[in-house]
């Protein structure tokens, strides 16, 4: 059995930035796995000490920059990496779902696995869409925001929880091939040992081009624009304790006493 | 005329208010193109779902009775033959769990260009819509350079719809593929349960990534213990097994309206705010002046909480563990 996790490298802000020229300056910024894909990367290596035979592919849209995060999944367990990128990409005005959906697609084409797992959304971008319109590009059944999965391998069925809101989760049984989007919390993910993190440099990622995948440099173009970026003015009227910690935890003391909510 | 088609959401026989605020959102971008708005209600107890969607703004409602409770495979198939058949240019679909489970579905099924989680939109010839990234630090424009578009819209950013409506209702016979339906909804469960029940307690302090490691546990325990107040989350604790999943505050675990709300180390992620906005008085410790959670705060101490709460406990006549 073949697995496919698509991961993607985030970016997280400072707690103090700024945004200029509609961007957030690099500065501000440092990169990570996503942390949804880390849980989907998990659940996948689980799998495959659970069953026999199971290949596991992360499959990332990023640039070099992004390897080290992919050596990362590959230190937690994933057999290999497929990283699609070139200059059309990175020339890119806005990588929207339907370009990133069509790219991982033409790598599902290639790999041919019977099940996809990827994170419920991105942690910067947060579009939280790219699993299902994948889904649908390829034919394969789906299932979003998945907190818990048992895999029926010879039966072909997914038995997953759908987390919904308000603590209730749908339990819904899924024909593979499938697409699942993995919410967080769905198991612990693993740190990756050292003994994982030597091999993980002797295991292959590959680096895929538009053309290696069969793909023309117009899948990037997109209808949508991103046309500014800023900070949201902040609809803040708080009234902020200051002074020591002594003297904030009296305030704080105080208004809790005067609200009759504690007796000490 | 660009018109404007609303799906609502429903779970076990009842309309979710985010139906309501569907009405709202549509209504809005349909004045703005000038043209209708239709709303899909599909699966279940449609009639009655329709009489009740039947709000002030609704040109026409159109109900498609195939199913019970929601499958993505229904929907996308009857939204995709719905828009096609009243040519809509603009689909919105709740930015809810269900409907991230077949809006990029409908999308790529009707070749529309899809935004998400929209927090506002603005129609003045071209579709400009507002959203969220990075966990709310910045907002951005979008701006869709096509004259069709799906998107999914965000929870509680509009008010619901109230007001007798005087729209039109009629059935859509979708012909629905049965072979293309491959996942089948089972059942529902709760997620679990436990000794406590957050949603009655007074006083909550509830804690969030701020408190870093499990081992910081005891501080905040130390807190909860010499202010009797109850104990409560934000997800990322509950995801890291610290506590149990019956402590979360939020969307997706429990709604509180405490009488005093201690938000601490909790940044204010959307999806927490859903569950707190209606505590009486929020007070909020985080050393992230800019945090969303000091945008609903009443009040704020911007220091750190391992400085902060210790103070407290000591101001409470209790003792600091041994950290």
């Amino acid at each position: 059995m073949k697995v496919l996790v698509t991961v993607a490298e985030v970016a997280e802000v400072e707690d103090k930035f700024e945004v200029s020229d509609d961007e957030i300056a690099e500065q501000y910024l440092t990169y990570d796995l996503n942390e949804w894909d880390d849980y989907a990367v998990e659940e996948a290596v689980q799998l495959s000490e659970e069953e026999e035979d199971v290949e596991v592919i992360t499959a990332t849209i990023g640039p070099e920059r992004s390897e080290e995060t992919i050596r990362m999944t590959l230190a937690k367990g994933a057999d290999r990496a497929v990283r699609v990128w070139d200059e059309a990409i990175e020339s890119a005005d806005y990588l929207d779902i339907n370009s990133k959906a069509d790219l991982l697609a033409a790598v599902v084409e290639e790999e041919n696995p019977d099940l996809v797992l990827s994170g419920v959304q991105s942690g910067d971008k947060a579009n939280g869409a790219t699993g299902v319109s994948l889904a649908q590009k390829i034919g394969f059944e789906w299932g979003a925001v998945v907190n818990k999965l048992e895999l029926d391998v010879d039966g072909g069925v997914a038995t997953v929880h759908r987390e919904l809101e308000g603590g209730v989760e749908e339990v819904t049984d899924i024909e593979t091939p499938a697409v699942l989007t993995i919410q967080s919390g769905i198991n612990e993910p693993r740190y990756a040992s050292l003994r994982g993190i030597r091999q993980a440099q002797r295991k292959p990622l590959d680096v895929q081009t538009l053309e290696d995948i069969s793909l023309d440099a117009d899948v990037v173009e997109s209808p949508l624009a991103q046309t500014s970026m800023y900070k949201p003015e902040s609809e803040s009227d708080t009234t902020m304790w200051t002074g020591s910690p002594e003297d904030e935890a009296a305030q704080l003391a105080d208004l809790l006493r005067n609200k009759g909510v504690v007796d000490a | 005329m660009s018109d404007v088609l609303i799906v609502t959401e429903h779970r076990r026989g009842e309309l979710r208010d985010v139906s309501f605020e569907m009405i709202s959102a549509g209504r809005e971008l349909a004045d703005e193109t000038g043209g209708k708005l239709h709303a899909a209600v599909i699966s279940g107890d449609v009639d009655t779902f329709a009489d009740q969607v039947n709000r002030d703004g609704v040109d026409a409602i159109h109900t498609i009775s195939d199913g019970e409770e929601f499958n993505h495979d229904i929907y996308t198939q009857a939204l995709e033959q719905l828009a096609n058949e009243l040519d809509t240019s603009y689909v919105l679909i709740p930015h809810s769990v269900n409907g991230l489970d077949y809006a990029p579905a409908v999308a790529e099924a009707l070749s529309l260009p899809l935004v998400t989680d929209a927090v506002a939109h603005s129609f003045d010839g071209t579709l400009e819509v507002t959203r969220e990234q990075y966990g709310g630090k910045v907002e951005t424009t979008i701006e869709v350079e096509a004259d069709r578009a799906a998107l999914t819209i965000r929870p509680a950013e509009w008010p619901q719809a109230d007001g007798m409506g005087e729209a039109d209702i009629s059935t859509f016979d979708a012909a629905i593929d049965e072979s293309a339906i491959r996942s089948t909804v089972t059942g529902f469960e709760e997620a679990a349960g436990g000794d406590v029940d957050i949603s009655e307690a007074d006083v909550l302090v509830s804690i969030g990534r701020g408190i870093e490691e499990e081992e910081n546990l005891p501080l905040i325990e130390a807190l909860v213990e010499a202010t009797d107040a109850t104990l409560s989350s934000s997800r990322p604790v509950v995801d890291n097994g610290w506590l149990p999943a019956n402590r979360q505050v939020g969307q997706s675990g429990k709604v509180v309206t405490p009488d005093v709300y201690i938000a601490i180390g909790i940044s204010g992620a959307v999806q927490h705010v859903a569950g707190m906005k209606g505590a009486d008085t929020i007070i909020a410790i985080n050393t992230d002046a800019n945090a969303p959670i000091y945008d609903l705060a009443d009040y704020g101490i911007e220091d750190d909480l391992f400085d902060v709460v210790p103070a407290l406990i000591e101001e409470f006549g209790g003792s600091v563990p041994d950290m």
